[in-house]
């Protein structure tokens, strides 16, 4: 080949150990790319306990009454399927994994601007994981509280909260460190020519989620403290034996989680943006429509955190307020969708994986968002708040929206990262059996809801007994169809066909980089002239 | 479908009719376009790509329309909520307490139920408390549901307009048994009612012994079972005259009888001197809601549990 004649091509990141020995050579590297891949792996591993603390939740409710654990133990799943799945998968997962692997490239840049902060990120986040599964082994067994930790259930009960709870903590901080250094890295680190409506949208959508990474997640670090200090010292907070008031823990910690909410979105928003054009051939449609409508989320969403606590007590007017700022938030993700289709119109579209992954992701994220508007209503919300009905409506948004995001950016960047392609056979059948298996999974849950059952039900009335046998059915197909997905990436990656440097012609620089890219990612820095979707019919 | 079954539901279904209709326009109408765009311009069909400009009068009518339609569904959402937070005068007024785990309603005459029973036409008020954690009363068949909070004083009300038993159901998790926390409304003709309620405690329960009765009534056999049984407190079977191990308030293990004094120090201090095993906390004190000539009461019974 050509190549092999040119001298001293440099090294791509796999092979450039950096001069250290085996997992040294990753778990000391500064590489955005290996960190990246760190945060794949170790992302990977609890992801897959969160599914299985989910199949086993599923398996315990296909009959009423006992089928297989104790309501201790269940109560305990169900508590850390939360924390597992919102702290260590959702959150970090789509920033920690893809922001750090492709968004350097995409705006050609070297690196993060902080690739030993980067580095730090990724040692919080592996403690804070150690910390919150440690729970399960030592103490008093798994916290029973649910992952909202609400009080003063929370300060009463015996389980291990407190270490949780401090795993969240720091958790946190991992989060606002990448989130510090996405922010610098956008601002100072983009190349030649990439003015900011230059910047490919899922930059763009990084972008605002690290603005909430920044300034919210303080606030949760503050009243997990807080926590903290009411178990250990006692001191009255939210406990109101102690003097304390419940309701100010669930404002303080819907303050930070629902703005959270658009940290787990966002991002994925942003994965959707870049793989529509690339495979519908096409400019997409309204790319500053696309950019303000992701500010205008980062924004509103601060103020909408009040619709969690419908039923809770809060006075009147706030319900009021918070419900119509509730219906205002649904709209720039409204414009989003509608973008996102007049981008599939007159183009030549190809349905790879990714897209698949990608109109999958747009169909599941409408019932979730559409269910959102159920729930934001105020008449509807007394009937559904705490039922099964949340329950289907938030995974639809965070599995079928965030999710599938996710599985739609590893379909879509696996080739770039590895220098190989799956078996795209393969993946279109996993998906078909993800996709449906998800609703299968998911859409009872809403049916149960609207019949009224609550949600964190160990047992529940024999009424509701059809649609848990049918969502537990569904458990297997999406589990079934998750491992069919790892394998079929597994040997993708160990045997996949080599691709070259741009396998779906993009145009976005990542993929002018090498695939797997050098450990300075372009030998030469890529200078841009114009926007990232200008495909030429 | 009991749209009488309570004054909000036609409100409630209403709202819920008009919303989920839009909502599910939107759903059907979006995926049937992203369904005909993919096969229209698939790749096979249509290999050439248009290039299509940014329309900002697309933009514009696909944020002004939505936004009108939101504002609709929060109207429609609010006219089924507004008559919620109203009570009308001359309410019966009854005091409903969710406890760990159990429904207590407590009436003006001083009458105690573990149902709640309400007469068909009248309107209802329920002042909600808790004496331990977050519970929320929800009654599904009523559209309704209120967090009952310990410290605050939250209110519902309702007025059925139907005879028939409902289901009441614990909708904020509360701990281990979160999902056995139910009970029921139960609407009487009025007459029916007016002679429930003025009937003396007693006759409902004559065969029970006064001690379990208070036991009853303060939701103790929840936590405590009577036959030996395990829930989540120790059982109250062969609990008298027994030896229990216990930590004491420096932290050591010791052992001790119960007698009277164990069991009002248990009553009104649930944390000194809790056996061991148990966790701290769960219990509150019932001070302010079991005297002492209750406790005499509870402890006779307690002699019989053998």
């Amino acid at each position: 080949m050509i190549e092999q004649e040119e001298k001293q091509k440099p090294l791509n990141f796999f092979q450039d150990s950096g001069g250290k020995k085996g997992i040294l050579a990753w778990i000391t590297s500064t590489d955005h790319k290996r960190i990246g891949l760190l945060y794949l792996y170790s992302l990977s591993v609890f992801f897959l306990v969160g599914v299985t603390l989910g199949l086993l939740m599923r398996l315990e409710l296909i009959n009423p009454g006992k089928d297989i654990v104790e309501a201790q133990t269940y109560n305990g799943f169900f508590t850390l399927h939360g924390v597992i799945m919102i702290f260590l998968f959702v959150i970090p997962g789509i920033p920690a994994v893809f922001g750090n692997i492709a968004m350097p490239l995409m705006l050609g840049a070297r690196d993060v601007a902080f690739p030993k902060l980067n580095l730090l990120s990724w040692y919080l986040y592996i403690f804070g994981a150690a910390l919150a599964l440690s729970t399960l082994l030592v103490g008093k067994g798994a916290p029973d509280t649910g992952w909202t930790f609400y009080a003063p259930y929370s300060i009463k009960t015996g389980t291990n909260v407190t270490m949780a709870v401090f795993a969240a903590f720091i958790l946190g901080f991992s989060s606002i460190l990448t989130g510090l250094n996405f922010l610098t890295t956008i601002h100072r680190m983009r190349c030649e020519g990439m003015t900011w409506f230059r910047m490919p949208l899922f930059a763009w959508a990084l972008y605002a989620t690290s603005w909430i990474q920044l300034l919210a997640t303080p606030v949760i670090g503050i009243t997990l403290l807080m926590i903290a200090a009411e178990r250990t010292l006692g001191v009255g907070l939210f406990d109101p034996t102690l003097g304390g008031d419940p309701i100010l823990y669930q404002h303080l910690f819907w303050i930070y989680s629902h703005p959270a909410v658009y940290i787990m979105i966002l991002p994925g928003m942003g994965v959707i943006s870049e793989i529509l054009p690339v495979f519908a051939r096409r400019r997409i449609f309204g790319y500053t429509a696309i950019v303000y409508s992701s500010l205008a989320i980062a924004f509103i969403g601060y103020f909408v955190w009040g619709h969690h606590m419908f039923t809770s007590g809060m006075s009147g007017p706030a319900r009021i307020i918070f419900s119509i700022l509730t219906f205002l938030v649904a709209i720039p993700s409204a414009i989003k969708v509608f973008n996102w289709l007049a981008t599939l119109y007159k183009g030549s579209i190809d349905l790879k994986p990714p897209m698949l992954f990608a109109l999958g992701f747009i169909f599941l994220f409408l019932i979730g968002g559409l269910t959102g508007l159920v729930s934001g209503a105020l008449a509807t919300t007394v009937h559904l708040h705490d039922t099964y009905f949340v329950v289907g409506h938030f995974h639809y948004v965070m599995f079928g929206g965030t999710g599938f995001a996710f599985f739609a950016a590893i379909h879509y960047w696996f080739p770039k990262i590895y220098g190989r392609m799956y078996d795209i056979k393969a993946a279109t059948r996993n998906f078909w059996i993800i996709f449906g298996g998800f609703n299968v999974l998911y859409f009872p849950m809403l049916w149960a809801g609207m019949m009224g059952m609550p949600r964190r039900y160990y047992d529940y009335l024999p009424e509701f007994h059809i649609p848990n046998i049918i969502s537990t059915l569904g458990s297997w197909i999406v589990a079934f169809g998750i491992i069919m997905m790892i394998i079929t990436l597994v040997k993708g990656f160990r045997n996949g066909k080599p691709v070259g440097k741009n396998p779906w012609n993009a145009l976005t620089l990542e993929w002018q980089a090498d695939s797997p890219p050098i450990t300075e990612n372009f030998e030469e820095l890529p200078v841009v002239t114009e926007g990232p979707y200008e495909y030429k019919s | 479908m009991n749209q009488d079954a309570s004054n909000f539901v036609q409100g409630v279904d209403t709202a819920f009719v008009v919303i989920l209709g839009i909502c599910l326009f939107f759903l059907i109408g979006i995926t049937v376009v992203m369904i005909y765009f993919v096969v229209k311009y698939h790749k096979k069909r249509h290999p050439k790509p248009v290039d299509v400009k940014d329309n900002l009068t697309l933009e514009i009518t696909w944020t002004v329309i939505p936004t009108l339609l939101v504002l609709v569904m929060f109207w429609y959402g609010w006219l089924g909520y507004e008559p919620m937070r109203k009570v009308p005068e001359g309410a019966l007024t009854i005091k409903a307490t969710g406890q760990m785990w159990a429904w207590i309603f407590e009436y003006e005459n001083g009458k105690v139920s573990d149902n709640l029973v309400v007469p068909i036409g009248k309107p209802v008020k329920l002042n909600l408390s808790s004496p331990d954690v977050l519970h929320s009363l929800y009654i599904p068949a009523f559209r309704i549901k209120e967090d009952v909070v310990p410290g605050l004083n939250n209110y519902m009300w309702f007025r059925s307009d139907k005879l028939g038993e409902y289901d009441i159901l614990c909708a904020e998790y509360c701990g281990v048994r979160h999902s056995y926390m139910l009970s029921k409304v139960i609407v009487k003709p009025v007459d029916e009612y007016l002679e429930w309620y003025n009937a003396p405690a007693d006759t409902t329960k004559k065969a029970l012994p006064v001690g379990l009765q208070v036991l009853q009534r303060n939701g103790c056999v929840t936590c405590h079972s009577t036959d030996g049984s395990k829930i989540v407190g120790p059982s109250f079977k062969g609990l008298f005259g027994n030896t229990s191990l216990v930590v004491n308030e420096s932290g050591d293990k010791i052992k001790m009888t119960v007698d009277e004094t164990y069991i009002r120090r248990s009553i009104y201090e649930p944390n000194t001197d809790l056996v061991d095993g148990y966790n701290k906390g769960l219990m509150v004190s019932y001070k302010d809601r079991v005297n002492e000539e209750e406790i005499k009461e509870i402890v006779k019974y307690l002699k019989t549990l053998k």
